[in-house]
């Protein structure tokens, strides 16, 4: 698939529902089963605000949108972020992460995609790009 | 934590495959819908062996390595003291069910802030015929503290 793309435009904005289910099934998938993202009380006995989502998995839903953009991994070249805010997900109320993809750059049929995560309004994550084939 | 760690040589991980329900589960749990991640006919039909692993399932290898660099007599590392500063991966292709794994860790840069140190883990991923997959970059900050 070739796509046509020219900087500043938006190629996908989502929003992800994330519950404390979310966090045990993400634990299950990959096996990191740091208890910070399950239990309130061993967040709370080393300061945490709350249970957190895995940094992982914020990165991992983030990049999604991009890949139904493009339609197939393969077209993901590279992929970087950084853990710049805590994810806090509220027993009751879950969180809501969402996604906005913009390209930032064009060079030789590659696209860098900027994603912009936000939860409440605030980043949680810091120079999250990707570099995408779009030829 | 132990500055020699740079540079040292670590030997690759025992060899992980990647199964077809794996990939589904770990797709799940990171919200990918699309059939390639899902569907055997659709990845088949998008050219793939198998169903297609979401970009960061490369994590799960990477970890493994990230465990014998913790699990190194003299690392100095205490697992409750790091935090996940950064993540990249570098992609030659992606990962799909039935490859089999396995990752092998260089430590490429550690600097020391204040009590803290920086450690950057490159954990180079390869298939059955040694051929690069992927490479996994992680930036963990050590606290020295407590």
């Amino acid at each position: 698939m070739s796509v046509t793309v020219n900087v500043g435009d938006v190629i996908a904005e989502q929003s992800f529902e994330l519950s404390r289910d979310t966090l045990v099934r993400y634990a299950g998938a990959s096996g990191d089963f740091n208890s910070i993202h399950y239990r309130d009380d061993v967040a709370a006995s080393v300061g945490l605000p709350g249970v957190l989502a895995h940094g992982m998995l914020t990165m991992g839903i983030a990049i999604q949108p991009v890949v139904d953009w493009i339609g197939d991994s393969a077209k993901v070249l590279e992929y970087g972020v950084r853990f710049t805010r805590p994810v806090v997900v509220d027993p009751v109320l879950g969180q809501t992460i969402t996604v906005v993809a913009k390209v930032g750059a064009v060079d030789d049929g590659v696209a860098r995609i900027d994603l912009t995560v936000t939860v409440n309004g605030e980043t949680v994550l810091g120079k999250a790009q990707a570099r995408v084939a779009v030829l | 934590m132990n500055p020699e760690l740079q540079g040292r040589a670590f030997a690759p991980t025992a060899p992980y495959l990647v199964g077809r329900e794996k990939v589904r589960e770990f797709s799940r749990a990171v919200f990918a819908a699309n059939p390639i991640n899902n569907d055997v006919d659709a990845a088949r039909a998008a050219g793939y062996r198998d169903v297609v692993a979401p970009p960061t399932f490369a994590i799960v290898l990477q970890q493994f390595t990230l465990d014998q660099l913790v699990n190194e007599p003299d690392s100095g590392i205490d697992m409750t003291h790091i935090v996940h500063g950064e993540q990249r991966f570098a992609y030659t292709r992606p990962i799909v069910a039935g490859d089999e794994l396995t990752a092998t860790l260089a430590v490429t840069s550690i600097k020391t802030l204040g009590g803290n140190a920086m450690v950057t883990a490159e954990s180079a991923i390869a298939d059955s015929e040694g051929k690069h997959v992927v490479t996994a970059t992680s930036v963990l900050v050590v606290r020295g503290d407590a």
